[in-house]
Parts: structure tokens; sequence; C-alpha cells
């Protein structure tokens, strides 16, 4: 990697430049939010059983406690949506008279110390009703199924169907219709770092500051407020170092609401980390859901017509802000992917169970229906008898715009050229052979491909479209150099890991010729941030790069108009560099830092013709872009233990123009990472009392070093009209392609046994399971239960 | 619970007198404790090694010991790998080589990276891959992580 020196005259947008957030990671002075002191600490009292009526809770003499009954005028947790037949539930605090997932807090007790608080929660004795749980997302749709929460005529809360016209007689006309049947189980987005809060009251304003692992810090304090009735002045919300969030800590934990309550009933610091027991069973899960999707192709392989059926298990609660809707409704909109079809007829649904509350995860949804739709492809290609990248060749999308089946907008992309990339990068005829031979020797070698788009940096109206009461979208960037020459740009977003002060600092740099280092960028900090959305939904870049440099093109203007003053040349013949205005041609200049100066102190000398100060605001909410990618797996599929060994993993990507590729390309390998172990490894279960029996990370499989394999990427870079910076997010969208690939490649290793791993993900036992149940392994090799 | 012991735990070469609980874990004694805070605790079961540090020079999971375990011993974490305002190689290779996203991690394997060459600067590729497999990172996909440790390893056999 080459780091680049400083003012050596070309952009600093495009160079791999070292992240300004690391040298405070690598020296441990980070500050993370489990780090502060407080005077008290918190313990949740959960619920051992998943669905019953609370009948007692009684805590030792002169414990402190607090219960729903101490809650009453709080509001519970209730995001609504205005479309797709949405019921709303409340998600109460703490639970009030019914539990209705394991792990669901019941009491907060609080004492001086972690351990104390600790030793009282144990004694807190908790009598409940144990009722009838559900479980599973089908039974939870039965007709006689009970219901999770008694105030809905059903447990499906949220229903949405898409349907195109004519379709029936475009399915008529189809030469061949193919099935899947498909699950992904429950994950867990498994940040590093679980969550954690800290509400401290401050008695000499009233105010709370509430320093918490939040995704969302703006809109963390407007649900706080809402749900404590109190106004948003009262309340500061700290995001500071924040190890990772996937999706976890973007919708509200209700027990930063709990802090900020008690912080101010005890006039007092409170604060609660979160032990990794409770992160994996009661923060937030993803990816439950079943899936049938069928497809209709012509004689020639081109697809006709989709129709699906979407089951999403979304747990007992609905999240804020996004509502549990989140799941179904982005799988109904986007499960065509990137393939041309004109005619669609899909239903999705989320269905209540007693299970922990689904939030969005890393892809949100297409990790499973890029996954399922792949199958589906895979399969069409074997029944046609051509291979599978000759079948997508025939169904990609390849003139933009392009106007979806659901009415979403591609803009320019890469769909094919991605795929021959990586077609041409991982030599498939090479492989083929090479499979062949080793299936000769009795090993089981598989390619999987998977080509998927990725939606990112999409404004209010793709939110609007979905009928959310809360539509999030644009993002604005307040930009100041101050007296003394150092530019502040204080953004909305809130990364965790992105490394986006790095690459907003290089986007800012070019417009107004200061060199990165110069640049603190701001965020998470709701008294110093512009109000913002946060960083999720592969947006940051797209929208805080689009609204930065909004900003920074007003500063350019300002800075050259001022130059133009005191340089007493036009301003089209000033250039900004390196700290510097330069009149072009002659050694005429002017540094950045002494106009700043002016700007502020002797703001006579413009003659009232420019605004002392030197600080703009730029605000973006732009339409969306789609990013996309073709991934390939390789792997070997041991037919006698069902273990699965990652040989290679290939991307070929295009998120548009690349701020900073080394940034990037770490973007990309941690999303295929953790697609790999949603395809393999990771998996949430619970026993049928709702019992969750992965409750630590030794049971729960993120992936190690041994299971991830050398991730050789390529690049693409289709400059959109749809990002002004012609940047693309690309936070998703390895972990959106890499389940359907890994699966992809176990499914063409085992292909002389005519088995379909429709399940993700596909740990040994599903493998061993389907081999044995084909009859078709050798007679040497245990085909009984035995080895299961 | 309330029994106490006097123990002295020696962090970065500065001693800390402290008073503890048999039952404190290493880890939160180091936190709340000493106050150093670089260490951080991801699980408390052993299994994620954020927790790391090096204990008389060998990685151990600060959540899996007592305190009380390190009385008298020599611990080293992240907060005493640089010297002074000089980077360890370490340090600076997870900077150069991108091998860090959000940092929680970071402390764990940079001690865990830097014990493990400190007792087998020639170890090979294979095994290094091995020994890092014993810490988890949810950010990089290892890929960096593992070329920065590489990066640093010929760095310290230089020096």
């Amino acid at each position: 990697m080459t780091v680049h020196t400083k003012g050596s005259g070309t952009t600093w947008v495009g160079r791999s430049i070292r992240r300004l957030e690391d040298p405070s990671l690598v020296t441990g002075r980070g500050r993370f939010t489990a780090d502060l002191p407080a005077t008290h600490w918190v313990r949740f009292v959960r619920s051992s059983v998943a669905a019953g009526t609370i009948e007692k809770v009684s805590a030792p003499e002169g414990a402190g406690i607090v219960t729903a009954r101490d809650l009453t005028k709080l509001k519970p947790i209730r995001p609504m949506l205005s479309k797709f037949n949405y019921v709303a539930v409340g998600q109460p605090i703490l639970a009030d008279g019914v539990v209705r997932f394991t792990g669901e807090s019941i009491a907060a007790v609080y004492a001086p110390s972690k351990d104390k608080a600790e030793d009282i929660a144990d004694q807190v004795e908790v009598e409940i009703a144990e009722g009838t749980p559900l479980i599973d997302s089908m039974d939870a749709l039965a007709d006689n199924a009970p219901l999770v929460h008694a105030d809905t005529k059903h447990n499906v809360i949220v229903e949405g169907r898409i349907a195109t016209p004519g379709f029936e007689d475009i399915w008529k006309t189809a030469h061949q219709v193919l099935r899947v049947e498909a699950r992904s189980r429950r994950q867990n987005a498994t940040p590093m770092e679980a969550r954690a809060g800290h509400a401290a009251y401050d008695s000499a304003t009233g105010r709370v500051t509430l320093t918490c692992t939040t995704q969302m810090p703006h809109l963390t304090r407007t649900a706080v407020c809402d749900i404590l009735g109190i106004p948003e002045s009262e309340l500061r919300v700290v995001a500071p170092d924040v190890g990772g969030g996937f999706g976890q800590k973007m919708s509200l934990a209700p027990e930063y609401v709990l802090l900020v309550w008690l912080a101010r009933k005890l006039s007092s610091s409170v604060a609660w980390t979160e032990d990794r027991r409770e992160n994996l069973i009661a923060s937030f899960h993803s990816r439950d859901q079943h899936v049938q999707l069928e497809g209709a192709f012509d004689a020639k392989g081109k697809l006709l017509a989709l129709r699906g059926d979407i089951v999403a298990n979304i747990g007992a609660y609905s999240c804020f802000p996004t509502t549990c809707g989140v799941e179904p409704l982005m799988a109904l909109a986007e499960l065509p992917g990137p393939y041309d079809v004109r005619a669609y007829d899909c239903r999705s649904r989320g269905v209540m169970t007693n299970t922990c509350p689904m939030a969005p995860y890393r892809g949100v949804s297409r990790p499973v229906i890029t996954f399922v739709l792949e199958r589906l492809m895979d399969k069409a290609a074997a029944a046609f008898g051509i291979e599978p990248t000759e079948l997508r060749r025939r169904n990609l999308i390849d003139k933009f715009p392009y106007t979806s089946a659901t009415g979403l907008v591609f803009d320019d992309g890469s769909y094919k050229e991605t795929m021959e990339m990586a077609i041409k990068a991982i030599d498939l005829d090479a492989f083929r052979k090479r499979q062949k031979t080793a299936r000769d020797a009795g090993r089981y070698l598989g390619i999987g491909i998977a080509t998927f788009s990725e939606r990112t940096g999409y404004g209010s109206p793709a939110f609007a479209a979905r009928g959310m009461e809360i539509t999030p979208g644009f993002e604005t960037v307040y930009l100041t150099i101050d007296p003394s020459g150092f530019v502040e740009a204080r953004i909305g977003s809130s990364p965790h890991g992105q490394g986006l002060r790095t690459s907003l600092a290089q986007i800012i740099a070019d417009e107004i010729g200061i060199d990165p280092e110069f640049i603190k960028v701001v965020h998470g900090d709701t008294d110093r941030a512009p109000y913002g959305w946060g960083t999720f939904a592969s947006r940051s870049l797209v929208l805080s790069g689009g609204a930065s440099l909004l900003a920074a093109q007003k500063i350019r203007a300002k800075l050259l108009k001022m130059a133009s003053h005191l340089l007493e040349a036009a301003p089209e013949d000033i250039t900004l560099q390196s700290g510097s205005a330069h009149v072009i041609g002659t050694d005429r200049s002017v540094t950045i830092a002494s106009m700043a100066r002016a700007a502020y102190h002797q703001a006579h000398i413009f003659k009232g013709e420019i605004e002392p100060g030197l600080t703009e605001t730029g605000t973006y909410d732009p339409s969306g872009t789609f990013s996309n990618a073709c991934h390939v797996a390789i792997v070997e599929v041991d037919i006698e233990t069902g273990r699965v060994e990652m040989e290679k993993f290939l991307v070929a990507e295009d998120a548009g123009l690349i701020i900073n590729p080394m940034i990037a390309d770490g973007q990309v390998h941690g999303g295929v990472a953790q697609g790999i172990g949603n395809a393999l490894l990771e998996e949430i279960i619970y026993d049928e009392t709702g019992n969750i029996l992965t409750s630590t990370l030794a049971d729960f499989l993120p992936p190690t070093t041994h299971e991830i394999p050398e991730i050789e990427l390529h690049h693409i870079e289709t400059l959109t009209g749809n990002s002004i910076t012609k940047a693309k997010g690309l936070g998703e969208g390895g972990a959106i392609g890499a389940p359907a690939a890994v699966i992809s490649a176990i499914n063409d290793a085992l292909s002389p046994f005519g088995v379909s791993i429709d399940e993700m993900p596909a740990t040994p036992q599903r493998i061993r399971a389907a081999l044995r149940n084909s009859g078709k392994l050798p007679n040497t090799l245990p085909s009984t239960g035995r080895l299961a | 619970m309330s029994d106490k012991t006097d123990i002295t735990l020696t962090i970065n070469g500065q001693s800390h007198a402290i008073r503890v609980e048999s039952r404190r874990t290493l880890a939160d004694a180091i936190r709340e404790d000493c106050g150093q805070t670089g260490t951080h605790i991801g699980c408390e079961h052993g299994v994620c090694g954020a927790c790391t540090v090096l204990v008389n020079g060998e990685p151990v999971r600060s959540c899996l010991m007592f305190a009380q375990q390190a009385d008298g011993k020599q611990i080293r974490t992240v907060e005493g790998l640089a010297d002074g305002d000089e980077m360890h190689p370490m340090q600076r290779a997870f900077m150069e080589n991108h091998g860090l996203q959000c940092g929680f991690c970071t402390p764990g394997f940079l001690m865990l990276a830097v014990g493990v060459l400190e007792r087998e600067p020639d170890i090979s590729d294979h095994d290094l891959i091995d020994v890092l497999s014993s810490n988890l990172c949810r950010c990089t996909g290892y890929q960096n992580i593992i070329k920065a440790v590489r990066a640093a390893a010929v760095e310290m056999r230089q020096s």
C-alpha cells in the first residue's frame, strides 16, 4: 500500500491515506461507553421464560429496584407505519404484567458497583405463570395460534403485496417453472462491543447526558424524550467510540430510556454495560425468514415472472425507528434483485412470535433474498443444462436507468461487467477441469456465483414510500474554518468503524485546498452535530459525503472571493491548494489561515461585500443509487463430516468512485467475512420452550481467521449521476452476496448427489442430513445417523 | 463476597496497590481499579480475546484470570506498547495496513500478536494464522490484521 505524502499536487480523493481515527484506537486511548465511571450501576432482571404473566417480583430489603409500576408515566416504544396493513404494538420499557420473550427486562436494579448490582439482581425473585410460547413463525400463522399481543387480531402485524398487471397471462407462457423453498435461520449482528449506556444528570442545568453505543444519536434523543415526555433540550446524546454496530445499535434500546429516567430520578450518574449473554439473547436478532419462490422462464432461460411468499419472524416487538416492517418490506421491494423480470407477484408478511425482536442487520433481508433468488437461478441453470453464469448473462439488467417491476429505478451500474470480470479472474474453465479431476479422486469442490445490487445512499423519498412516520433521509454538514485556520466538519452521520472521518476529510480537502490532517470531522454528539440520521444502510459516504461537498463548495466560493479581494485577481484565476490561495501563473498567494483570521477579525477589509465568519451548511437528500457486485466462492465439502473448507473468495464490485481504496476494501472484507459466517456457522437456536441454546460466542459462532480465506477484490468505478460525489455506498454488499455465493458453491460441490441445500447457515449437520437422505453416498461411508 | 485482599498489580511498569474481592477478574481490576481502560471486555467467557494482555510475557485472557492470580506479576497492556511518542511496530503496522476498523478488538489483537512474536519471532505463516484465530474481529474479515501482523513480524525481527 502506498501512503501518499501531503501536498503532492494530485487530489486527495482516490488515495489510500491512513485513517485519522487510528492513533487513539491503537494506543488504548479510544473512549468507549463502558470506560466511563458512574455512581450507580444498573443490572436488568430478565425473563427466563418466553411467554407468561408476571405474578410477583420481590427484591431484597432495601434494594434499589425499578419495575413497570414505577414507569406508568412513560409511553411505550411504538414506531408507526401508515401502510402495509401495519398494526402498531407497544413495547414497555420494562415488562408490564406480560413477558413476551426470553431475556425481556422485568426489573432494573441499581447499586454502587456492577458486582453488587449483579448480586442483587440474582436475589430478585420473579414468579411468572408460563404461557404457551410461539417460537416458529409458521406456528404463529396458524388460525388457532395464541396471540403474542392480546390487543391484536392475529400475529401478522405487517403485510405487503406487489402484483404487476397481467401477471397470470405472462406466467401461463412459461416454458419451465422452477421452485425454491428456503429458510434463513436467526442470526445476531454481534458487534465486538456489546451495547452500553451511561446517563449523567447535571444538577446545574437539569440536563442529562446519555452516552451510549448508538448508530443514531439524534433519533435516540428524540425517542427517549418522547417516551419520557421531556423537551429535547434536556437531553444530550453522545455516541463516543462505538465498537461496531452492523444495524444492531441503530434500533432504540429500551435500556437507554430506563437509564435516563433513573439518572433524573436519582440526580446522579447511572450506567449499564450489556454482557455477551444479554447481547446474544436480548438485544436484537435478524434474518429469520422463510421464503417460497417460483420463477417462470422462457425456452431460452430468460426469466419472465417471479412469484414469491415471504414470512419474516419479527419477534415480540417492533423496533424503533424502522419498525419491524424493515425486513419483510425490504424483501418485498427488492426480491427481483438485478435481474430483468417484468412480471412479479409477491406477498410478504411480518409475524410476531415470543422471540427476541428483529432489527436491521447489515444487508437487511438482502442476504436472504439474494441467497434464495440465486438458488432459483442455479436451479434454472441446471434445468437448462448451462453454466450458472450463462443463465445470469441472459437475465442481468444492462440498460440504465432501469425501472424494476417493483418500481425501483436502478442508476448506471455494471452488473454484467462485474460478473465477466469475476469469471475471468477466477478462471472458471480451469476450475471446472480441476473440479472434475478432484471429483474423480473422491473430493468435492464447488464454485458459487452471486450477482446482486446494493441500494445505497437513499434520501427521504425512499423511506417515505414505505410509509414510515419517521422518514429518515437527508444529511446536513456544518463546515467551519476557525480563526486559526483549522477546519471542523460537524456531521449528522455517526460512524463507528467505517473510517468516515478520513473519507469526508479527503472530499473536503480537495475543495478547499487544505490537507485532511487539518480537517476534523465531528460526529456523535447531539450538542455539536446537526440533526441527522446516523450511520446505517450504506448511506453515510453518499449522504454526508454529498453534504460535505456542498458545504465545501460554498466555503471554496467564499475563499476565492476573499482571495480575489486580497490578491486583486479574478476568482477564476485563483486556485486553492496546500493551505493557500494562489494566482495562477504568478507567485502571488495568501494563506487560507490568514484569510480565515481576516474573516473573523478583519471583516471590515472586505468592505461589506463578504459576510463575516467562515461557516457554511450543506444538506443533501438524493433519490439514491445502486452499487453492484459479483461474488465468487470456491469451497471443498467433506462428504463424510459435512465440513466446508473455504478455498477462495473473490469479489468484483462497483461502488462508483472510490474515495479511499484502503477503507473501501476493508468494508468489503468485513462484509464478506460476516456473510461467510452467516452462510456456514452463525445461528441463534431456540428450543421449543423459547430458551436460547446459543448464548455464548462458543455456541453462536462468528468466524475466525481459520474460516475466512483470502478475499481477492476487483473494482469497476461507474460514475453515477445519482450521487454528487460519484461515490456509492458499499458497507453492506460484502454481507449481501457472500451467503448466496458460499451456499451456491456447496450445492455445486454436492451436485453429484442431487441434493439442494436451501437453508442457511449450511451447517455440517444440515449438509450431512441432505447427503444421507440422498441415498447416493458411497457405500464405504456411514449413511446412518451415527456421524450426524 | 466482601472479603478483600490487598494485592499489587504491576501494569506497564507501574505498581497499583489495590484491594479486591477474590472473585475480581484481572480484566475488571485493570479497567476499574487501575483505570487502564484500553483493555476491552468483549464476552467474559474467554472466547473473543478482546481482553488479551501479557502476564509475565504470556498472552492471557484477562477475563479468565482472577486479579489475585496476577499479584506481583508483570502485566503489559496496550497502553504500554508505545515508547513515549514512538509507536510499537505492531501499532504502526495496524495503522498502515488498515488492520482495524471500530478498534474495539484491536488492543487484544495487538497484545496477542506482540506476545507471540516476542516469544517466537520466526513463527511460520501457518502457525501465525492459527494463533490469530484465538481472537475475534467482526469488522475486518481478518485480511488486514494478518497482513499487519506479518509486516510487523518482519520489522520486529530486524530490530
